[in-house]
């Protein structure tokens, strides 16, 4: 009997990981989900433990530690603007494992000389291929969101063509080690075209559509950890990897329909590259701007005004100065408001958590159905670093690469004041005729600097 | 097919579905919690992971990869878990909100 402890410890788990999805979904429940996550994590890996298949602990428990030395000072020094790098990061960390597993299967099929079954042998095949290239495709897309690597896509004549035949052949060798017993290099061969696939993979995906890439990397690591459970018959990796791979795939779905655009397109697509004709044009025509001074005004007589938030608020760090003007703003009795477009940021829900980060309620934070017909009611939008999500073009302009993308309607408001490094066109380089609208003032200058500003200008009251 | 194959494919024609339908009702305001919780429960693979590091008959070369697996599907959980426990902390309603603050 007490041999059979793991297997409950096993059952447990899965039903504590099934449950800690669950609670997430409503803010009330969401740290009971956290909790439950992790009391399921740590029976897998008590029960684990505990298996008799397990002898050398000494080793293990040394890898803990130096992972858990590793990844805490991770979690707590990377400041919260920081959290997609650090999603893709951890991402990398664990689809690498779940690769080296797959490796390591390999060779000890090799080692004992007898070959494993076509079955194992392909949940192996597609572990590792999954891992490998998930890792670096996560490493790739951490270097794009820290700007090590250029964030804007990167393309080249027959890339895609390129792309199909080495993943073809990848699979390839991975079909002939599941059919028979291969030589030596093929192994390693597979695993560098798994590593160098999932480079080239990120490569033509800008920074733009990183919220679905990371939610679709996030599917990958958990389809990579289902292969783990058909390879090692272990049931318990096949409910949380496909689980995983279920809730990464539903989120980069949900980011694709927030853009009116397909997977494949996502992924083949090379957002921004076909813009190149019309960023030429942009830059002479006249806009209004406005200072400090001239905002605080406005918005000081406003009865509503709608804050709608981007990446640049994100690189700015300006969500702390934005809290104070709004809690300036409410005392004067002005009603703000805070509209969230679904793929503003690089993750999903990026926003919101800096937001939150900043002490703004989340009562406050509108999804676009619910917000858009406010903006017509109110005195003031203020777009602080969003770009493409307001870009009035994605409604009429067929030749636009956003065509079809459904937008905040801010152009309705008012007033529309946006806060703006410079003219240059924004990330994807579509230029934005919201700024040249009678009704928007520009705001130039560093969105953490001037919201500053407009605070210090508000009339007393 | 064996019924050990056949029970693992029950598991996951089960556990897919099971995951649509539980993110699917999951609010936007959640999404990055979200993520950064799948992306910590994704380093599940510990458990292959451990199963190799700590056996007795695996060759030498699978146990120090099983090793270096272990480390590095620590960091995810660890980093995962985290992360995830900081932003909900920072989730407040209105109220709590403005007690803090202002």
């Amino acid at each position: 009997m007490t041999g059979d402890i793991w297997q409950f410890a096993y059952i447990i788990a899965a039903l504590s990981i099934i449950g800690s999805i669950k609670w997430l979904s409503s803010p009330v429940t969401a740290r009971r989900g956290v909790l439950a996550g992790q009391g399921g994590m740590l029976l897998a890996v008590i029960g684990t433990l505990l298996r008799h298949e397990v002898i050398n602990y000494e080793w293990v428990l040394i890898c803990f530690f130096v992972g858990a030395a590793i990844g805490a000072p991770l979690a707590y020094l990377m400041p919260m603007t920081a959290v997609p790098q650090l999603t893709a990061l951890s991402h990398a960390f664990g689809s690498l494992a779940a690769a080296l597993v797959g490796t390591a299967e390999y060779y000890r099929y090799v080692g004992a000389g007898h070959a494993a079954t076509g079955f194992t042998m392909t949940a192996l095949v597609v572990e590792t291929i999954l891992g490998y290239l998930t890792c670096t495709a996560s490493i790739m897309a951490f270097g794009k969101l820290q700007e090590l690597v250029p964030t804007r896509p990167i393309t080249y004549r027959g890339q895609n063509v390129v792309n199909l035949v080495l993943l073809a052949v990848a699979i390839a060798l991975g079909v002939w080690m599941i059919v028979e017993p291969t030589p030596f290099w093929v192994f390693p061969a597979f695993t560098g075209l798994s590593l160098l696939f999932g480079v080239l993979l990120i490569i033509p995906i800008g920074g733009g559509d990183m919220p679905t890439v990371i939610a679709l990397l996030n599917s990958y690591a958990g389809a990579a950890c289902a292969a783990m459970g058909f390879a090692l018959g272990n049931r318990l990796l096949i409910i949380a990897g496909s689980l995983n791979a279920a809730s990464g795939f539903i989120l980069s779905v949900i980011m694709c329909n927030a853009m009116n655009r397909s997977f494949l397109n996502v992924l083949f697509g090379a957002f921004g590259q076909v813009q190149e004709g019309t960023v030429a044009q942009a830059s002479t025509r006249p806009v209004r701007s406005a200072t400090a001074e001239d905002a605080a005004q406005i918005m000081s007589g406003a009865r509503k005004v709608i804050v709608v938030p981007g990446y640049g608020m994100a690189v700015a760090q300006a969500q702390h100065k934005l809290r104070e003007l709004t809690d300036a703003l409410t005392r004067r009795g002005v009603e703000v408001e805070f509209a969230i477009h679904p793929v503003a940021g690089r993750m999903p829900g990026h926003m919101n958590v800096l937001l939150a980060e900043a002490d703004i309620p989340y009562d406050r934070l509108h999804e676009m159905e619910d917000i858009n017909p406010e903006f017509a009611e109110a005195d003031v939008a203020l777009v602080i670093g969003a770009n493409d999500v307001v870009n009035p073009a994605a409604r009429h302009d067929t030749s636009s690469p956003i065509y079809g993308m459904p937008i905040l309607d801010v152009d309705k408001a008012h007033t529309v004041m946006v806060i703006k490094r410079s003219m240059s066109p924004g990330f994807a380089g579509i230029d934005n005729e919201l700024y040249y609208m009678d009704r928007t003032l520009m705001l130039f200058g560093d969105a953490k600097a001037f919201v500053g500003e407009i605070v210090k200008e508000l009339p007393a009251h | 097919m064996s019924t050990e194959v056949e029970m693992s494919i029950y598991v996951l024609v089960l556990a897919v579905p099971l995951g649509l339908q539980l993110v699917q009702r999951v609010s936007p305001l959640l999404h990055t919690p979200l993520m950064s919780l799948t992306n910590a429960i994704s380093a599940i693979s510990v458990v292959g992971a451990i199963l190799i590091a700590g056996s007795g008959e695996a060759p030498r070369l699978s146990r120090v990869l099983g090793c270096l697996a272990v480390t590095t599907s620590t960091i995810n959980i660890v980093s995962g878990f985290l992360i995830t426990d900081r932003m909900l902390k920072m989730f407040r309603k209105k109220d709590s909100g403005k007690e803090h603050g202002s």
